[in-house]
């Protein structure tokens, strides 16, 4: 059976490394997401990843969608060769609130680009 | 990350191989611990065991203070489905979409085909046979389908003697009441037979094959995750 090749679709959240992978092997700038502690009610558990590509494109999830645009965005500015970075947000903090965790919790959230190739 | 450790871990995911990725939160180094593994620190030996255990990651400070990320891979979590009929078609779709390998047995092999059950391991060799060569551990999830003792009943006992974490068994309250006896006959427990959920599945008044197979998802994953 022949995958299509571009799609992303519910299944394949729980292929996110793998997906990683198969990106870096294509010659992309991969990052990696990753929820690292959770507090109160947190849409993701600890664990949840997502894969970021450098043409914005991703897959998996580190919340309900809330807080994905905002990674995507630190993850893109990491793919020249920057370091690990853990980010905080929750509803005490006004940058989080802006991004949209409106679910009540706070998480951290571990993002950090792949170095080397495949 | 470095790309020699993603790779190992998609490899190690490919090959079913329990792994944690753990991560010194400082400055972002990495390792790969294996549950196998006894060459790494002493803390870092048990709390990878911890968490393949729990089957869920955490934060971590190590001897020196400093903080580590420990994120289990634990290989995906399995069912096996004894009878090929008609819920065991929603119910193997059902289970995959939730991340289960899943094993149909079913040596009737009209049922157990490939047209009924299109990427699906098929077994069609005898239940007890089938059963034994299946490690039925932790992750692993039993339901009998069939309404046939002389199918259903070997999958029960091996089920029984293993610690699978869900079993599961067709039948009326009726039918159970007499699946009951047998197995008391064959010399199970009160309390082992307990273990088995039958009538199978959550009380939600399903009826469709599909409505069955989403009854039985749900205490699944009532059975694993509460």
């Amino acid at each position: 059976m022949n995958e299509p090749p571009e799609t992303i679709s519910e299944m394949d959240h729980d292929k996110v490394l793998e997906q990683a992978s198969n990106w870096l092997k294509d010659g992309h700038k991969v990052a990696l997401a990753t929820v690292i502690e959770t507090w109160g009610s947190a849409p993701r558990p600890v664990g949840s990843q997502l894969a970021i590509r450098d043409d914005a494109t991703f897959t998996g999830s580190v919340s309900g969608g809330c807080i994905e645009g905002d990674v995507v965005t630190r993850a893109l500015d990491k793919l020249d060769g920057g370091a690990a970075e853990v980010v905080e947000y929750g509803v005490s903090d006004a940058k989080a609130w802006e991004v949209g965790l409106a679910c009540g919790g706070r998480i951290r959230i571990m993002i950090e680009p792949v170095e080397g190739n495949a | 990350m470095k790309a020699e450790i993603l790779s190992e871990l998609v490899r190690a995911r490919a090959e079913k191989r329990p792994v944690v990725l753990a991560t010194r939160l400082s400055n972002g180094f990495e390792k790969l611990v294996y549950q196998t593994d006894t060459q790494a620190e002493k803390w870092l030996v048990e709390a990878v065991s911890e968490v393949l255990r729990a089957d869920k990651g955490r934060v971590q400070a190590d001897p020196d203070g400093e903080d580590w990320f420990l994120n289990p891979f634990n290989p995906p979590l399995r069912l096996v489905i004894l009878g090929a009929v008609h819920i065991a078609q929603p119910l193997s779709k059902m289970a995959e979409l939730a991340n289960y390998d899943v094993t149909v047995i079913d040596p009737r092999t009209a049922f157990a085909s490939e047209e009924r059950f299109p990427g699906v391991t098929l077994v069609t060799e005898w239940p007890d046979e089938a059963m034994e060569k299946i490690d039925l551990d932790t992750r692993t999830a039993v339901v009998t389908l069939t309404h046939d003792p002389k199918l259903d009943d070997p999958g029960l006992h091996a089920a029984l003697k293993s610690p699978c974490f869900y079993i599961g068994a067709l039948g009326s309250r009726k039918t159970h009441g007499t699946r009951v006896e047998r197995l008391t006959e064959a010399g199970f427990s009160e309390d082992e037979i307990a273990r088995i959920h039958g009538p199978v599945g959550l009380a939600i008044g399903a009826r469709s094959p599909a409505e069955i197979a989403i009854s039985i998802m749900a205490q699944m994953t009532e059975r694993l995750r509460t």
